[in-house]
């Protein structure tokens, strides 16, 4: 039996401005602990808006959202913070860290949020995280130094420090180079195999979705196919 | 297990103040002008308050107790009859003084509030000069009460005020009287009361107010010899004078005494009401310069913090994407106002002891000396205190903002 760790019934999003536009139609899916769910589809269909959505930032919405078996749908946003902080990490496309601390600071900083450790040991963790990027080198130079590639890297190994319940990634491989994708991907295999996290990445990256659990396809704001098989 | 937090906040709005020198040494000068300023012109308001006071109670005391003319009142009761009375009401013909004087000193002396009690007896007189007589008026007191109680010796400009305990016939002359009657230390003036007594006294000092009416005008003797000038006996008093601890509270201890002896009780400032109100006005235009000065300073800091939420959007929308709720993110805005308005401050106080300092040894000589400013503890504590107020107001306002801003606006730019 599988556990559900996250589930949408019925999810409609209207957009208002500048003409009445329904982005999201009637979403409903179920994604499951240790799982690795890409979502497809074209410009525009409303894959990031759905992300957005999961990620708890966007509450305007009608229908139900559960994670981890909470329905979260109408709670505060202090509330809302807090899950955030420690159950949800985010990787998303082109605003990625604070550019005037440290990397390593950038990835301490949700759990020195959080405060369940001392600052030593998230020191500690922060450094094997971003050991495991690749970019340990790099830890102590300010973060707005770095290429695209190793920023958004950075945004990973932030995403990752509180040991989430869910990874969510908009387009977390599109600044990185085949052999980085490749590294970002066996990481990604490793968490939800080994530690039974679970990741929703929106990508338009073919190979990388292939090599995904499975991959949900999108178009005009409705789900049209909750298990896409590559050809 | 209890871990100790780490104060990601105060980091955060740290760095940002690290990172952006320039903009906080900016907003902080905006703070530490206004904060000087603010501090200064308070300890100006001190100083010329105490110089005034200083120099009124050079010749007033905080109380005066004095007995006063009484109006006739009419034998028949007048009210509710249709009969009409004709009433003419005048000053009662009885004498101004106040009986048994030593008593009422003794009774002074014995409250807790009250520091100096001293008899004062005042009687007009012509000083004569050959066949030129000029009127004035003779204070008597007892030299060593009035000199505790008037500070006369810093204003004795020839002589000694003790000389004049020593010598029953010796009279301290105003300055403008000796250059008229062509006196000085050591020489003879003849003066006659206005009861007509003439006595020939021995000048032993000439005093100088620089309020030319008292130079012109005023000369101490001793109280005995004042009540042989009026021709009375040795209880013959008519003006009661009283310090007390604190001279502003002259206004709410006056009428105590005043039941407790049955006298008239006269405050210093009830009897210079024209010269109060413009303290008062004085008082008002400073505090309002004052805290203009400290708003401007506030909208300074309003306007830089404006600036960094909307340069740091972006990072806001970060923190609030990984967990940072809008209450962290109104903290992280304060703590960064707090820290300018902290640095602003300190320079602020630093400042204004210094100008303080420098123009307390500053002589504008004449009348005032040295320029009348001094440190006052509840000055720079109320300045401290309005610092911290505006620039916490100053930093909330953007930070509300901030703490509102929506991420998802912000990301999907």
């Amino acid at each position: 039996m599988k556990e559900i760790i996250l589930k949408t019934e019925s999810i409609t999003k209207h957009f208002h401005d500048p003409v009445e536009f329904k982005v999201l139609d009637e979403i409903s899916f179920e994604v499951y602990k240790g799982e690795f769910l890409t979502v497809i589809g074209k410009s525009g269909c409303g894959k990031s808006t759905l992300l957005y959505i999961l990620s708890t930032m966007d509450t305007e919405f009608d229908g139900e959202l559960f994670i981890d078996n909470q329905n979260i749908s109408r709670w505060k946003q202090d509330k809302l913070a807090a899950i955030r902080n420690e159950k949800i990490g985010f990787v998303f496309q082109f605003h990625y860290l604070l550019g005037e601390f440290t990397c390593l600071k950038n990835v301490m900083i949700p759990a020195l949020r959080l405060g369940k450790l001392p600052y030593d040991v998230i020191e500690e963790k922060a450094y094997q995280k971003l050991e495991l990027l690749g970019l340990k080198d790099q830890a102590l130079k300010p973060s707005s130094k770095l290429s695209g590639g190793q920023q958004q890297r950075v945004a990973i190994a932030r995403a990752l420090i509180n040991d989430p319940l869910i990874i969510m990634g908009d387009e977390p491989t599109g600044n990185l180079d085949s052999m980085n994708t490749q590294n970002i991907f066996s990481i990604f295999k490793e968490l939800t195999q080994e530690f039974g996290q679970t990741i929703i990445a929106v990508t338009h990256d073919q190979d990388f979705a292939k090599a995904s659990d499975r991959t949900i396809e999108m178009q005009d704001g409705k789900i049209i196919n909750q298990n896409y098989k590559f050809i | 297990m209890f871990v100790k937090k780490h104060p990601v906040n105060g980091e955060v709005a740290y760095t940002y103040i690290v990172s952006n020198k320039k903009l906080t040494m900016v907003a902080a000068l905006g703070v530490t002008l206004g904060i000087a300023v603010f501090i200064f012109m308070n300890s100006m308001l001190a100083g010329f308050d105490k110089s005034s006071s200083e120099a009124f109670f050079k010749s007033i005391p905080h109380i005066r107790i004095y007995k006063d003319d009484e109006i006739s009142k009419p034998i028949v009761n007048q009210s509710g009859k249709n009969i009409p009375v004709i009433v003419n009401p005048k000053v009662v013909p009885s004498n101004n003084t106040i009986v048994n004087p030593k008593q009422v000193i003794q009774l002074l002396k014995n409250q807790s509030d009250v520091v100096l009690v001293t008899p004062q007896l005042t009687v007009g007189i012509f000083y004569n000069n050959a066949k030129t007589q000029i009127s004035g008026r003779a204070i008597g007191i007892l030299p060593e009460e009035a000199n505790q109680m008037f500070n006369m010796e810093s204003y004795v400009v020839e002589g000694n005020v003790n000389n004049l305990k020593n010598n029953i016939n010796g009279i301290l002359l105003g300055s403008g009287v000796a250059a008229k009657m062509n006196v000085r230390e050591g020489d003879n003036i003849s003066i006659t009361s206005s009861v007509g007594m003439t006595k020939v006294m021995k000048v032993i000092g000439v005093f100088q107010t620089n309020n030319s009416v008292v130079d012109k005008t005023t000369a101490y003797v001793n109280i005995a010899f004042a009540q042989q000038l009026m021709k009375k006996n040795s209880s013959y008093i008519t003006d009661i004078n009283v310090n007390i601890k604190d001279y502003n509270k002259a206004k709410a201890y006056a009428p105590e005494l005043a039941q407790l002896t049955n006298y008239k009780a006269e405050d210093w400032e009830s009897a210079n009401e024209t010269y109060m109100a413009a303290t008062r006005m004085r008082a008002i235009i400073i505090r309002f310069v004052s805290i203009s000065i400290l708003l401007v300073a506030g909208f300074g800091i309003y306007n830089i913090l404006n600036m960094t939420v909307m340069q740091k959007i972006n990072d806001i929308a970060i923190l609030k994407a990984i967990g940072f709720n809008g209450r962290d993110v109104i903290r992280i805005f304060v703590s960064q106002a707090l820290i300018i308005g902290l640095i602003g401050i300190v320079f602020g106080v630093l400042f204004a002891s210094i100008m303080v300092a420098v123009l307390q040894n500053y002589y504008v000589g004449g009348d005032i000396g040295y320029f009348p400013i001094y440190f006052k503890l509840s000055n720079f504590l109320k300045g401290i205190f309005f610092g911290f107020a505006v620039t916490f107001l100053a930093g909330f306002i953007p930070a509300r903002k901030a703490a509102n801003i929506d991420p998802v606006s912000i990301f999907r730019k």
